[in-house]
């Protein structure tokens, strides 16, 4: 029988996703465990496997289309010497989810009608917009873009009042790239198609710029002391094998950031409308630069991590993200983040913050300057770090107390050891 | 011992509180229904249905009277008006039959008594008192409680019905014998209906309307059209009239009327009283709860809530528009709401209206005067079934097709219209408008040929590039 592949949700959060590659030919032999595609996601390639023996059938989905919601069917597979069917049978496939049953039986409090059957919805493919001809043609007359409606009329289509209400709204949030009143520059130009991290980025980076309440925090820290541990640290490293390790000093700003947290736990924090989250572990999320972006992995609980497993951790996820092979889960779901620039010689930046984290630390270049110790100069190496904080979790007292905890850990760096 | 606590108790056994107990057992909800007279409520026994068959009586005594327009003849033509009056009463009985059997069969109790909230609640649940005969009531509890003991004729002073020469509906219904003369007081739905039927049945019939023109809640071309025919026909209509005191004489009737300034009396062995309806709120325990009533309607919100939470009103007890199929969908929508599931409010623009006289009349959403009020810029289409193949070939060419447009939108926001058959034909532009078509998919859909049907057609293209036959 044939059966049909549908588009992953390869995390939690994923709707859509772009087919980066296909790895097998219609007509190809497929044995279970074959990569069929490469999908990349909003921060991530990852792999489609085949979960059972067939012929790659038929391509509905071609290479590099993006925004292909999860659950569409992307190819076919069949038997051996089956004919591929024309279109998707409906049937067929075992992985689309089953409409919602009947809520037979479920009695509502006698004062609020409970809501919806929200499994009916998902049993729509996501990119199908159900709107009526009317809500079409108001949609239409008044900009009004239906895909970002969430409909209110029989199984959650789109109906004229809910473009209404969405064309009632003040246009206070101008979706991204709607700059409609900066003309472009009128010299030759060319134009590349976004990534789908480059929206993302573009999306969330913008979400947290307007709506987000920031303020910086900046303070010089010296580094010679860590740089002198790490020094005696490395040449403990056995030359190679597994045990074999060199910390770098991103690595210890990596632990020293988490145990500032255990320190000043009001920093390690998630603000929400209702309450504050106060997070248990320090979740350290390190900004990897990539050609096309950027992607933050995790470095779990670090205050509870060696300096030699945060080292091993973090190079392997550093090369990973570079490959676009993290998994969601190792690059969703920090509660801090570190940003540093310092190998590029930056003096001092700003970072802009992740919701629903509270703050990032932007880490500038180490530089041998003099500096002033009792009556004396010296010379040092010092970098300026800068704390962006969101205002509503945060405040400027509780953002100095940590940055002076970060520092008196950095330049009494043996704590890092402990 | 039977049964006495539910998820759901409806009181009122009507086109609302039958549906809304078949509705809760099809969602596997515990529901029974108090009714104190008969199921099916008014709309079976003494409501739309017995008028559809008197008036189907009256159409074929007005066909068997034309005969000859269509090659017949026949001599002696004649009818037995009791054994017309049987046949009505039949067919309620036999469908009333029908809801006892549908209750039945989805295993829904009916306690035979008058309903009444108890404002005092056992385990956090509804009491319902059940009497009968003034024996002990029964006491009934639910977590839900779904009022719909409907509506009855206002009575207004000096038309109070009498059984001998002012009649209401029910007494318009199982006459004795056949009046000569009659008049009908009120020409909405109800006062036309019974207007066309005895008229139809030969008897001389004035229609006295107090506003400007009779059906008022028309529009005003459909109006207009109804009363050209009606006095074709030979109802006399009276608008603008103001009433006088009624005097009672051997033999019927005398109601001194003023229209314009002019005085005259009519005279006529009855009148129909039909000049509105009012909720029946009284004894059902409303008093003493935050269950408000607003003019003999209790109040509720678009989900048909009342003030106490797990008590909720619908169908006429709950306000205009007076309509069965209203109080059905209201029925439906507060039992999926109980059961937890998604709903939406009704939207009153959305509910079909049809009078059965002669010519019929159906409508949906705004009249043309109604859209100008509220703001909207509007495209008007007519089609009239004189140029409709079908409506001429049965005999029937009297009557018009109208929509209104949002000239902006193409949203179409209303229908209106009088002629043979219209009633069952409403239902097309009440899917277009729930559905939300616009001039658009109405101008692309394929209408059979030959329908009278094609006129809604080509009433739509009338609104825009202009009517093909017309």
């Amino acid at each position: 029988m044939a059966i049909e592949i549908l588009m992953p949700a390869l995390s939690p959060t994923m709707t859509e996703g772009k087919i980066a590659r296909w790895l097998k030919k219609e007509g190809d032999t497929v044995n279970n465990g074959d990569v069929l595609a490469e999908i990349e996601t909003d921060k991530a390639t990852m792999e489609v496997e085949a979960i059972e023996d067939g012929i790659f059938g038929r391509i509905l989905v071609p290479e590099g289309t993006e925004g292909v919601a999860v659950n569409t069917p992307i190819a076919i597979m069949v038997e051996e010497g089956e004919a591929v069917p024309d279109s998707a049978a409906p049937p067929a496939t075992s992985a689309a989810p089953a409409p919602a049953p009947a809520q037979a039986g479920a009695v509502a409090p006698a004062s609020a009608p409970v809501a919806p059957a929200a499994a009916l919805q998902a049993s729509r493919p996501a990119n199908r917009i159900v709107a009526s001809p009317l809500a079409r043609r108001i949609a239409a007359a008044k900009n009004v873009d239906l895909s970002t409606l969430k409909g209110t009329g029989p199984n959650g289509r789109i109906v004229k009042r809910d473009v209404e209400a969405a064309a009632a709204q003040p246009a206070a949030a101008p979706k991204p790239g709607q700059q409609a009143n900066a003309p472009l520059p009128t010299g030759a130009s060319r134009t590349v198609p976004h990534t789908t991290m480059r929206k993302v980025i573009a999306r969330r980076l913008s979400e947290s710029k307007a709506t987000i309440p920031h303020f910086y925090v900046s303070m010089d820290v010296e580094l010679d002391a860590l740089m002198a541990l790490r020094s005696q640290l490395n040449a403990l490293s056995h030359d190679e094998g597994q045990d074999a390790f060199k910390l770098s000093v991103n690595d210890m700003l990596i632990k020293a950031a988490a145990l500032a947290l255990k320190q000043v736990p009001e920093v390690n924090a998630s603000f929400t409308e209702d309450a504050m989250i106060l997070h248990e572990d320090a979740d350290i999320s390190v900004a990897v630069s990539l050609d096309d972006g950027l992607i933050t992995p995790i470095v779990r609980a670090a205050d509870r991590k060696s300096l030699k497993q945060i080292s091993q951790e973090a190079k392997s996820l550093v090369s990973r993200a570079r490959a676009g092979k993290l998994k969601p889960e190792e690059f969703q779901g920090g509660t801090f983040s570190i940003s540093n620039m310092g190998m590029f010689g930056v003096k001092e930046f700003a970072a802009i913050v992740t919701p629903p984290q509270a703050a990032i630390l932007a880490i500038a270049a180490g530089k041998r300057q003099p500096v002033v110790s009792g009556d004396e100069i010296k010379v040092a190496t010092v970098m300026t770090v800068t704390l962006s904080v969101d205002h509503r979790a945060v405040d400027g007292a509780m953002a100095a107390k940590w940055l002076s905890a970060f520092r008196n850990i950095v330049q009494a760096p043996l704590a890092l050891v402990l | 011992m039977s049964q006495t606590d539910f998820d759901v108790i409806v009181i009122g056994g009507g086109p609302g509180g039958y549906v809304a107990a078949l509705r809760a057992a099809q969602l596997k909800l515990s529901v029974a229904v108090v009714e104190a007279q008969h199921l099916g409520g008014i709309c079976l026994n003494w409501g739309c249905i017995p008028t559809k068959a008197l008036l189907r009586a009256s159409e074929i005594n007005h066909l068997l009277h034309d005969l000859p327009a269509y090659g017949f003849k026949a001599d002696g033509v004649s009818f037995d008006f009791k054994k017309i009056v049987a046949r009505s009463r039949a067919v309620s009985k036999q469908l009333s039959a029908g809801v006892a059997h549908l209750l039945k069969k989805a295993k829904v109790p009916v306690f035979d008594g008058h309903g009444k909230l108890d404002g005092t609640l056992a385990n956090g649940r509804r009491k319902v008192l059940v009497s009968k005969d003034g024996a002990a009531p029964t006491t009934l509890t639910a977590q839900h409680v779904i009022l719909a003991t409907g509506a009855r004729a206002r009575v207004l002073p000096g038309l109070e019905p009498d059984g001998q020469f002012i009649w209401s509906y029910k007494e318009a219904l199982v006459p004795e014998t056949m009046p000569k003369s009659l008049v009908v007081i009120g020409s909405g739905a109800i006062g036309t209906e019974f207007a066309s039927f005895y008229r139809n049945m030969g008897a001389d019939v004035t229609l006295v309307e107090v506003a400007e023109r009779i059906l008022p809640v028309e529009d005003v071309e459909i109006s207009q059209l109804a009363r050209k025919a009606f006095e074709k026909q030979g109802i006399r209509v009276l608008t603008s009239a103001k009433i006088g005191t009624l005097q009672k004489t051997a033999t019927g009737v005398s109601i001194p009327v003023t229209v314009n300034g002019k005085a005259d009396t009519l005279v006529a062995e009855r009148v129909i009283s039909a000049v509105g309806i009012v909720g029946n709120v009284e004894k059902i325990g409303l008093e003493g709860t935050k269950i408000q009533v607003d003019r003999t309607h209790v109040v509720t919100d678009a989900l048909c809530r009342t003030g106490e939470p797990g008590v909720y009103a619908i169908g006429d007890l709950a306000g205009a528009p007076w309509l069965a199929h209203k109080a059905s969908h209201e029925a439906v929508m507060c039992v999926e709401a109980i059961a937890g599931r998604k709903v939406h409010p009704i939207d009153p623009t959305k509910i079909p209206g049809c009078t059965y006289c002669r010519p019929q009349i159906a409508s949906v959403g705004y009249t043309e005067a109604k859209a100008l009020e509220a703001g909207y810029k509007v495209r008007v289409g007519r089609f009239p079934l004189i140029a409709n193949g079908k409506a001429l070939a049965m005999g029937e060419p009297d009557g018009l097709i109208k929509t209104v447009f949002d000239a902006q939108t193409g949203e179409l926001l209303g229908a209106h219209m009088i002629g043979a058959e219209v009633t069952e034909m409403i239902q097309g532009y009440v899917i277009a408008r729930t559905g939300e078509l616009t001039e658009a998919e109405l101008a692309e859909t394929i209408f059979p040929h030959p329908t009278i049907s094609e006129s809604m057609h080509e009433a739509v293209l009338a609104a825009y590039d202009g009517a093909l036959h017309f």
